[in-house]
């Protein structure tokens, strides 16, 4: 298929990916914020997690003083100049997919067209009236979207490059949630066990929908180490990071063609590592620095992807994470 | 295109529904009758469902000038434009014959120059013309056709009186909306398809795939096919993915194509892959800057050569705007005794050239009455309309005319067609014209219908979609 087109594609899936887990972290940080905490500075404390996980801390410090909850949902849902807003990656994606309707399907076209022009017209009452309602929208239709993809695409190329762009998005942004997350409950662990904690590592686990899992593969209390072992090994846990390496090393196995064998190389390394570590090491090495190493590894695969088989075009990678987390107190 | 307001009495305007006695015409008694059974406020209903189809659906155009990337909707009517199968009979007849003679012409003048020997039309109109392209002489192109895609566009003025105002033989646009107006009058009014048999258009992107098909060299026995965009932020840019789409090529814009050793490629994730015929909606100038517009960047380098060698084809073909130039217009109907040996079936409009003295003289003197267009105007701009002039406006064309006579030809004010429509203040008579679109391969093919316009303000005879025209479904009733 077209280069170009493979590329919108790529960054279509992308974008809704994105789009999708942004409204996560923020669904999660606003149910976290409902749970009682006096600390001092617990708010900023809070707050300061989706803007760091979606790397646009820096933007929001540009243009507010505070970090507060209004400013930073509103930022990062809304705010047309965040590159990173939920608003922002449903333009994009929308506009990814304009610039080649030929190439998806009317029913996938409407679907994502429909999504833009409902964000216009919600715009003016977002979270008046119910918070998380948006969160849910967001999810539901990026769900639906995918539902329209695989249930009217022809199983070519063209959905290969969707597939491609859908988890190494999804890998990126589990291992973001992951990484930020680990490091807010970690001061806690004291009261291991306690109903504080209980609901802190359940919204982690519920953030990226794993909660149900996590009581069907482990039936006992959650702790840390099992919570990281579930997102980063588990191959049948669909938002871990072994399972999209899984998806991206076959998808990018079916592709036709001979011009991805790096990019193949580097996919089947990383599946690989995934398939045979163990959690005991990677807590050992320190989760944070085994994560921003995938990340970078992700986000080279992601170039050696574009080198090989796409247009090379300006493209809004995503922003890299704050390399130091905010010092609270 | 075009225009005019009528001085016309509104009785002798003719009406596609309703005879001057107020009766429905034969073939639109059941329809109206079904159609107007229901209350103003549930057409209005439809109207708004319609609307929000479109916008669903994306089909918007951008109009130049705006900010970039602005999309607005083409307004849609529900109330069909019907056709009866005798009349069509006759019209499809005539366009077949009219695109024949025209292909026939490109074809002759860049290779004999019969006509011109045979003195039918002079040599200066044909080969001092800006759009004749001397690159193309000598070319030859598989089964002599050059306007492999049509747009005649054509008024009534009567029950039997047809005119031709322009024949698009470059990039005519619009039948994207043709497919989309039927799509969406059988989500709406599913009952009134099913009371009538109203012949489908649905396989226009199948007739023209295989026209495409057949443009390609005979010695190519898959062509590789690929529909060429200026790119997302053109006007048409709609249409362009919508027929890709529907004919299942790929979309491609310059960029993603380049020549190598006289041939095509494109950019594929597999590698080059040969192309070997580009249905091309991007205008002559910017096919390939090493030929035409140097500046273009929508082109692809020695896309000429490789064209010029045969080595891939062009739908339409370089250089067809010399045939569909409004001062050659008024050498179609010899074209077609010339080429044929036939009497045309459908009509010129009567036509004054300006560089013809006498014709300027009475021109001059009749400036309130005429239509007065530039000659190779289009949209609709640059044009005067008569008899809604002021006469400072008139005065200020008369001096343009005086500056370059040969520019301008000038023909009367037709009194164009009603159709009813529903406009805020209920069902009322509006102006309407049609843009059939005629394939030519190894054969021609034609989709029963067209592209109907209407004027949405009263009295106008304004149906660009540019300047506030919108769309009907058009109806061929099958026997």
């Amino acid at each position: 298929m077209l280069s170009r087109t493979a590329d919108h594609l790529f960054w279509m899936a992308r974008y809704i990916e994105r789009a999708e887990n942004t409204a996560r972290v923020l669904d999660i940080t606003h149910k976290t914020s409902l749970l009682p905490d006096d600390t001092e500075g617990a708010e900023t404390h809070l707050w300061y997690a989706p803007l760091n996980i979606s790397g646009c801390a820096e933007i929001y410090l540009a243009k507010h003083k505070l970090v507060e909850a209004e400013s930073v949902n509103r930022f990062i849902a809304l705010d047309p100049d965040n590159p990173a807003s939920i608003y922002t990656s449903l333009m994009l994606a929308r506009e990814n997919a304009r610039s080649v309707r030929g190439a998806i399907t009317s029913e996938m076209w409407e679907s994502i067209n429909a999504t833009w022009l409902e964000m216009n017209r919600m715009m003016p009452t977002i979270g008046q009236d119910c918070p998380t309602c948006f969160f849910d929208w967001v999810k539901e239709r990026s769900h639906l979207f995918r539902g329209v993809t695989l249930g009217t695409m022809l199983k070519d190329d063209a959905l290969n490059f969707i597939r491609l762009g859908t988890f190494l998005e999804r890998a990126d942004n589990t291992a973001r949630i992951l990484d930020v997350k680990y490091h807010i409950l970690l001061p806690r662990i004291q009261d291991v066990g306690g109903a504080a904690d209980y609901y802190q590592w359940g919204a982690l686990l519920r953030s990226v929908s794993a909660f149900e899992a996590y009581r069907k593969v482990y039936r006992d209390v959650i702790t840390p180490q099992r919570v990281a072992e579930l997102l980063i090994l588990r191959a049948d846990m669909p938002r871990s990071l072994h399972a999209c390496l899984n998806e991206v090393e076959t998808t990018l196995d079916i592709i036709n063609g001979i011009s991805g064998r790096e990019s193949r190389r580097q996919a089947g390394e990383l599946h690989a590592a995934l398939h045979f570590a163990r959690i005991e090491d990677i807590t050992q090495q320190g989760l944070h620095e085994y994560l921003t190493e995938f990340l970078e590894k992700i986000d080279l695969l992601g170039q050696e992807i574009r080198a090989g088989y796409l247009a090379r075009r300006e493209e809004f990678a995503p922003l890299p994470m704050q390399k130091m987390l905010m010092q609270v107190q | 295109m075009d225009e005019i307001t009528s001085p016309t009495p509104a009785t002798l305007i003719f009406d596609e529904m309703y005879t001057s006695a107020g009766a429905a015409r034969h073939h639109y008694q059941d329809i109206a009758r079904q159609l107007f059974s229901l209350p103003l406020d549930a057409l209005a209903q439809k109207q708004r469902e319609a609307e929000m189809l479109f916008r669903r659906l994306g089909i918007t155009f951008a109009v130049y000038g705006e900010a970039a990337g602005a999309e607005r909707l083409i307004p849609f009517d529900i109330v069909p434009r019907v056709f009866g199968s005798k009349e069509w009979a006759r019209l499809e007849l005539g366009l077949k014959q009219r695109v024949t003679a025209l292909n026939a012409f490109l074809h002759d003048i860049y290779h004999e120059q019969n006509i011109i020997k045979a003195g039918i039309i002079p040599a200066h109109q044909v080969l001092a013309n800006k759009l004749y392209c001397k690159e193309m002489q000598g070319v030859d192109l598989p089964n002599q056709v050059y306007a492999h895609i049509a747009g005649i566009d054509l008024v009534r003025v009567s029950e039997n009186d047809f005119y031709v105002l322009e024949d698009n033989l470059r990039t005519p646009s619009g039948v994207s909306y043709m497919l989309e107006n039927r799509r969406t009058m059988m989500r709406l009014f599913p009952d009134l398809f099913a009371a009538h048999a109203v012949a489908p258009v649905e396989h226009y992107p199948q007739m023209l795939l295989d026209s495409l098909r057949e443009a390609a060299s005979p010695y190519v026995s898959d062509p590789v096919i690929v529909v060429m965009t200026p790119g997302a932020y053109n006007s048409a840019y709609f249409e362009h993915a919508f027929l890709a789409s529907q004919m299942g090529v790929e979309l491609v814009e310059g960029k993603d194509l380049f020549v190598h050793d006289d041939k095509v490629y494109m950019h594929t994730t597999e590698g080059p892959q040969q192309v070997h015929v580009i249905y091309r909606r991007v205008d002559d100038d910017f096919l390939d800057p090493t030929v035409f517009n140097p500046n273009s960047t929508l082109g692809v380098p020695g896309l000429m050569k490789a064209y010029r060698l045969g080595n891939v084809a062009l739908a339409n073909a370089v250089g067809t705007g010399v045939a569909d130039d409004k001062s050659t217009y008024l050498y179609v109907p010899a074209m077609i005794e010339f080429y044929l040996g036939e009497k045309p079936i459908l009509s010129n409009v009567p036509t004054w050239q300006l560089e013809k003295e006498d014709d300027l003289r009475y021109v001059l003197a009749h400036l309130p009455e005429l239509v007065v267009k530039e000659v190779q105007g289009s949209g609709g701009y640059g044009m005067l309309v008569g008899p809604t002039s002021t006469p400072q406006e008139i005065a200020a064309y008369r001096l343009r005319i005086l500056a370059e006579p040969a520019n301008f030809i000038a023909q009367p004010t037709l009194a164009l067609s009603t159709c009813p429509t529903l406009v805020d203040a209920g069902i009322a008579p509006r102006h309407v014209d049609l843009r059939p679109f005629v394939l030519s391969g190894k054969e021609i093919r034609l989709a029963p219908g067209g592209l109907t316009r209407v004027a949405l303000a009263e009295g106008s005879l304004i149906v660009n979609s540019s300047q506030g025209g919108g769309t009907k479904d058009t109806w061929v009733l099958e026997d």
